[in-house]
């Protein structure tokens, strides 16, 4: 079995960077790191293939970013694939996730992984934009995931609780946070990771057309930046065994009780 | 504005709350009409037409269908057929954003995220907060329309206006192809006692400061004291404490109380999102330099495992 795994490298959140006011683009100046969002999908992948298959990360990353992507290629992952043009910048979802559908097809995978939202966009869209760029059927939001025969069952997180649903594959799942514990990278994987294929491509590469994707194919615009009305600070006080009463005289003042 | 066409979502005959709250804020900005995929149509017509809808398209049954490929196609036939839509508003729950992302392809067009505020300012211009609620990111379509934005739970408030039910339109359901395979099985829902978590008036929510499952109990007994709903960081969810349906925050529930109360809670920017309008924030945490006393209006430095049952025995004896 193949499974293609979307990871995105991302700034450290710890240290998110800035907007720049004059392109509108997100200035990020440190190394960009294995989104953790996409770690659980890494590590799905790895548990399903056990080990009897082959896992193909994808990543679309300015300046062919590989630190996000040698972490995932530590933790077992086999090769990948790294798209990185100067023309992406400032791609949104759709422009994403046409490039990364384009590299998942030059791979024919069983089964396209990807997390069900990135840690810095969210947009939550990329995954199921590649099932239907693809023309595949797509599970989201997997909390839970089995194969057998050529079907997987999935527990699909609901507001309510939680759907049981079948699909056949080949097909696109994207996975919560908290599906799976993501393993850490051994220092033996870590060693075959420095040595293990990354395929680099263009846009050109992929017979994308620079005008669809990019700022150019976003198809809209930022038209301001501004600092949020910040939510004050109130009344700060040290538990000295009685605070329970400030907030009971607190909840009466706002007739709760 | 023209027409603007909600996505609406329904269960046992109800309208998702989400959906009241889109229907209100697209009748503001022009002619409100429903879109919907799923059964019993005739259910929820009287209460999409008293919030605001003219007129609901719908699919009827989808069988074990996913909404996402099935309202997806429905939806860019009618636009290839003729219909046109200015704006198209999603709430961004499991089945907006499937739908929103695959009719995006269909039609090539955008899809604008995590929206929180609409301005028609001779076209709609979306508000989105970003590093943790302090900046706005304000976007609008350069492209024709229709302008699809994905909006957050709680960004509206619901209205009933009166109308008469909503008028129900076919909207004709296309072959899917492959990209129609995935069947839903089965459907579970969690049980649960008290005010839903996102209506409730007090929401009382415990994160990792805790330390063990066992210790939520404490959050159960105090929002059941405070008439309110117990809710949880993505921390104690992922670690299995409590069910996903308690999650607030990015990935959960968005919450508007008139009091929240924060237990152990360390205020990530993604917890945040999701309690930030409450009227009233209480924090309790041992680390005064928590960022969760930032936004509290009442904040107590100190043990969970002592200030809540001191609480909890103060408001017992009420
Ligand atoms: C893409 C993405 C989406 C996310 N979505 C969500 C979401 O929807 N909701 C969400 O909540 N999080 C979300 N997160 C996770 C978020 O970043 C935080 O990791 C999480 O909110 C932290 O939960 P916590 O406050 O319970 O735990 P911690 O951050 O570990 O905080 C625990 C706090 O408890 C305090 N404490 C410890 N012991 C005590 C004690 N005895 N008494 C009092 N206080 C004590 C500590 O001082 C600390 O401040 C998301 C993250 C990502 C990347
Ligand atoms: N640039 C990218 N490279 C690889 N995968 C991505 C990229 N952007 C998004 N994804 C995948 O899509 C998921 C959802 O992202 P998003 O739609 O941005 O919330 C992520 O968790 C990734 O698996």
């Amino acid at each position: 079995m193949k499974v293609a795994v979307c990871v995105k490298q991302i700034p450290d959140p710890a240290d998110p960077g800035k907007i720049d006011p004059e392109t509108k683009t997100l200035v990020r100046d440190t190394k960009l790191i294995l989104d953790e969002s996409d770690s659980y999908g890494v590590e799905m992948a790895l548990q399903l293939v056990d080990g009897d298959g082959e896992v193909v990360l994808v990543s679309m990353a300015p300046n062919e970013e590989v630190n996000g992507l040698r972490t995932a290629l530590a933790m077992g992952a086999d090769s990948a694939i790294l798209v990185s043009d100067d023309a992406l910048a400032g791609s949104d979802a759709l422009g994403t996730s046409k490039v990364l559908a384009a590299a998942i097809q030059r791979i024919e995978p069983d089964l396209v992984l990807a997390g069900t939202e990135s840690s810095d966009g969210y947009t939550g869209t990329v995954p199921e934009m590649i099932a239907e760029l693809m023309g595949l059927p797509s599970v989201t939001f997997a909390k839970e995931i089995a194969i057998s025969g050529g079907e997987v069952e999935v527990k699909r997180q609901t507001e309510a609780g939680y759907d049981e649903v079948t699909c056949p594959l080949p097909c696109v799942l994207s996975v919560t946070a908290g599906v799976v514990e993501p393993r850490y990278p051994s220092f033996k994987g870590i060693m075959a990771a420095k040595s293990k294929p990354v395929e680099k491509l263009g846009i050109a590469d992929l017979g994308i057309a620079a005008d669809t994707v990019g700022w150019a194919g976003a198809g809209q615009e930022i038209v301001a930046i501004e600092p949020a009305p910040a939510r004050e600070a109130g009344e700060v006080i040290e538990d000295d065994g009685e605070a329970y009463q400030r907030i009971v005289s607190f909840l009466e003042e706002l007739k709760v009780i | 504005m023209g027409t603007v066409w909600v996505h609406a979502e329904a269960a046992d005959g109800k309208v998702a709350s989400i959906t009241l709250e889109l229907l209100a804020e697209a009748r503001q900005l022009g002619d409100a009409e429903a879109v919907y995929a799923g059964p019993g149509v005739d259910d929820i017509a009287d209460e999409l037409g008293a919030h605001g809808a003219t007129k609901v398209h719908a699919t009827g049954s989808i069988g074990t269908g996913l909404q996402g490929p099935a309202l997806a196609s429905a939806m860019a036939d009618a636009i290839a057929g003729g219909a046109s839509p200015d704006a198209i508003l999603f709430g961004t729950t499991q089945d907006g954003r499937d739908v929103a992302a695959r009719l995006s392809v269909k039609l090539d067009a955008p899809v604008i995220t995590n929206i929180v505020e609409l301005v028609d300012d001779g076209g709609l211009v979306g508000t989105e907060p970003v590093f943790g609620g302090t900046t706005n990111v304000k976007t609008r379509f350069t492209g024709g329309s229709p302008a699809i934005f994905l909006i957050r739970p709680k960004s509206f408030t619901a209205e009933e206006v009166g109308g008469g039910p909503a008028s129900v339109v076919p909207l004709p359901l296309p072959d899917l192809g492959g990209a129609g395979a995935a069947k839903v099985q089965n459907r579970f829902a969690a049980e649960s006692e008290g005010p839903r978590l996102d209506e409730a008036a007090v929401v009382v929510s415990g994160g990792r400061g805790l330390g063990e499952a066992e210790k939520y109990h404490m959050i159960e007994e105090l929002a059941a004291k405070l008439g309110g709903a117990a809710g949880a960081t993505r921390a104690i969810v992922d670690a299995g404490w409590v069910p996903y349906a308690l999650q607030v925050g990015q990935t959960g529930k968005v919450v508007k109380p008139d009091v929240y109360i924060a237990c152990g809670i360390s205020g990530a920017t993604q917890h945040m999102v999701g309690m930030k309008g409450s009227k009233n924030i209480i924090a309790i945490n041992k680390d005064p330099e928590a960022p969760i006393f930032s936004i509290a209006d009442l904040g107590v430095v100190g043990d969970v495992h002592k200030v809540i049952p001191a609480l909890l025995e103060a408001l017992g004896s009420r």
